[in-house]
């Protein structure tokens, strides 16, 4: 029976196991220690380890940051906790400044390998200020590396890699995806004694033929469910590829991909002006313009800041029988 | 602690410990470092004004003390991180004329190979981390060095320097309550020069009557105001504050009063119309640190006049040498525009190889 836990579970699972790798591995974040976590990813760490290496911050996150920065210059691996993804912005100098580009204005004498993770996502009816999804906005920044994983297998796999990367990664979770559970083999079970999962490498969660579905984060979730209503109701097969990292990107499982469907649409739950999506349909457009037989298409979030109300914002967000509508226009 | 706005007479911090045990060559070294910035300073901005030097160019021309001062007291394991005028930082810590004059130049053979320029100057191997262009930007990052340092149990410090146009920077404030509660071995080294771009300090700032290092109240923080033309001064302040961190784990704010003779920068076309040319004129005369310090040497009888031309002349020498030496050095290869991006890209990783990492063309 293959082990089941959730996205939570496996999360902290990654951070505790690299806690244990390595002494220069800290956890710093608003409510992470004594408080458990704010959405208890943390939970039990701070009783585990103390207080030297899980931090509780006070809201301060260009403080916090930027000092996570500065620690990790000389040899610490801090690993951040944004309550919010969206709190990013009140640090965002120092993300997009200091993390980004002191290697290459130091003629790369340095490197930050720190990790700033949290939920980056919408659709909890908490308005606009805390929903945002700024994975296209850290992906645009060269030095940096924006990764959003979409099950629990491969955020323990993925937070493990990113804590032992040498440069910043921005690591976007879902706090929709927090209580889903999924297959994720215990060590024992594994060949090298832990589950590693490499920046840069996209999954294919379901073959196709007939269309690929090319997500990120909980849009893979959505995706994976219009394709069973395509397969259902439309005998249309669709592939479903996760890129799991968006920077590095995984460009030629995305190209193998589209070669072999001749059609893509990009979902995501990024808004559509320069959003991931645009990047990719862009690249689809340049690299196999001649194995497309219909337009690539991109479904994303409204294109409106965050509705509070709980039916409306339901509808800002991708949802499956929108995916379905939109692959019929060009299947 | 009252405010204090004029030299005053160095005695009291000549016989301070800390200074009382420099040697006469010590002394010389630390004028000798002054006048070396200086002169690769002057050497610069001529160069800067034949057009061989693009961007901006901050000069700390009048302020050299202060980073001479308080960097002579460090050790193994204390840091330095400053802002964007900092050049003097860098030679202070020991990068040479040479490197740093080619950054200016955008050659490959620069500290940066080219890429950082003026404000980005960086030397890991001498404790330096930059050389930061945001205002106060660095102030959180100087908080993480002294972090790491407590983190890894070794005694050292961090001087984090700022201007005091940066104090007004929330990611300052985030810093100072961080390094207070965390107890974090930070100095913030508020380099006073009066004026924040072409904003006087009582334009821009508010502050209690101790004046701006009195912040630190607020944050249950020492704090101290230096009077920046006294290199001995600086020295005995500033060690203080390096045994607190060291001894106590505690930070500590410093002003130090000092004042530039020239504009926030090369591009300043103002820096004669918010401060009076009898100002400028009067600092120049009166608080000019390296004239300072070399009076202060000819009365101890530690140098004659002749000796002090002979060390300008051979820091003229060097800054024109460096000069040469950047001018002939080639610039960056276009092949460079793609190094120096991520860490596991440039050491060909296995990470660094799996994914796309560019996206141009």
């Amino acid at each position: 029976m293959p082990r089941e836990i959730t996205y939570r579970e496996a999360l902290r699972e990654g951070l505790d196991e690299e806690l244990a790798y390595d002494d220069n591995v800290c956890i710093i974040g608003e409510e992470v220690a004594e408080y458990n976590g704010a959405y208890k990813v943390t939970e039990g760490l701070w009783k585990k380890w103390g207080d030297k290496r899980l931090i509780d911050a006070p809201i301060s996150e260009a403080g916090f940051i930027g000092m996570g920065i500065g620690a990790s210059m000389l040899g610490i691996r801090p690993v951040m906790e944004l309550m919010f993804y969206s709190f990013a912005y009140v640090a965002f100098d120092q993300m997009m400044n200091n993390a980004a580009t002191c290697r290459y204005m130091s003629g790369g004498l340095t490197n930050c390998p720190i990790v700033v993770r949290g939920p980056a996502n919408g659709g909890t009816n908490v308005g606009a200020t805390h929903s945002h999804t700024p994975e296209n906005i850290f992906a645009n920044m060269p030095g940096l590396k924006v990764v959003s994983p979409s099950d629990a297998h491969d955020v323990k796999g993925l937070i493990k890699s990113s804590i032992r990367d040498n440069d910043p990664v921005y690591f976007m979770e879902s706090t929709v995806l927090y209580g889903m559970t999924g297959e994720v083999p215990s060590n024992d079970e594994l060949e090298d004694g832990e589950l590693i999962i490499p920046l840069g490498k996209a999954k294919v969660k379901k073959e196709g033929t007939d269309i690929s579905l090319i997500a990120h984060g909980r849009a893979v979730v959505t995706s994976l469910q219009a394709a069973e209503i395509l397969a259902e109701k439309y005998d249309i097969n669709a592939e479903v590829l996760d890129l799991r990292s968006i920077r590095p990107l995984d460009e030629a499982a995305i190209m193998e991909s589209v070669r072999k469907t001749h059609r893509a649409i990009y979902v995501e739950e990024n808004k559509p002006f320069c959003g991931v999506g645009a990047q990719i349909s862009s690249m689809i457009m340049e690299q196999a313009f001649d194995d497309l037989d219909a337009p690539v298409l991109r479904i994303t979030s409204a294109d409106a800041p965050a509705f509070y109300s709980p039916p409306i914002e339901k509808l800002q967000l991708p949802n499956p029988e929108e995916i379905v509508e939109r692959a019929l226009t060009i299947c | 602690m009252a405010a204090k706005t004029k030299s005053k007479p160095t005695a009291e911090y000549a016989d301070a410990p800390i200074n009382a045990s420099l040697t006469d060559e010590d002394k010389i070294e630390l004028l000798r470092k002054m006048v070396r910035i200086r002169r690769f300073e002057q050497t610069s901005l001529k160069h800067y004004q034949g057009d061989k030097i693009g961007g901006f160019l901050h000069l700390y021309i009048g302020q050299e003390s202060v980073a001479v001062g308080s960097i002579s007291l460090l050790g193994d394991n204390d840091h330095v991180i400053t802002a964007y005028r900092d050049h003097g930082h860098a030679l202070s810590v020991g990068m040479n004329m040479d490197e740093c004059m080619a950054e200016l130049f955008g050659k490959a053979t620069g500290c940066s190979k080219g890429k950082g320029g003026s404000m980005h100057y960086f030397a890991p191997d001498k404790n330096y981390w930059g050389g930061h262009g945001i205002v106060g930007g660095q102030t959180p990052l100087g908080a993480g060095l002294a972090f790491a340092l407590k983190y890894k149990g070794l005694k050292g410090c961090c001087l984090c320097y700022l201007g005091d146009g940066a104090i007004n920077q929330g990611a300052f404030h985030e810093a100072l309550n961080l390094a207070s509660l965390w107890d974090l071995p930070v100095i913030y080294i508020i380099e006073n020069n009066g004026y924040s771009m072409g904003t006087s300090q009582a334009r821009s700032s508010a502050y209690p009557e101790g004046g701006l290092a009195q912040r630190a109240e607020g944050y249950n923080m020492a704090w101290d105001k230096l009077e920046g033309v006294s290199i001995y001064e600086i020295r005995a302040g500033v060690q203080k504050a390096v045994e607190r961190a060291h001894e106590e784990s505690k930070p500590t704010i410093l002003e130090i009063m000092t004042y530039r003779h020239k504009g926030h920068s090369v591009a300043d076309a103002n820096a004669e119309k918010y401060r009076t040319k009898e100002e400028i004129q009067r600092y120049m005369q009166e608080h000019d640190p390296i004239e300072f310090w070399k009076t202060t040497l000819i009365d101890e009888g530690v140098i004659t006049e002749d000796d002090y031309k002979a060390i300008n002349k051979e820091a003229g020498a060097e800054a024109n040498s460096a000069a040469e030496f950047a001018e002939k050095s080639p610039f960056p290869d276009e092949s460079e525009i793609f190094d120096d991006i991520y860490w596991e890209v440039d050491n060909n990783t296995e990470a660094g190889r799996t994914g796309r990492h560019f996206f141009h063309k």
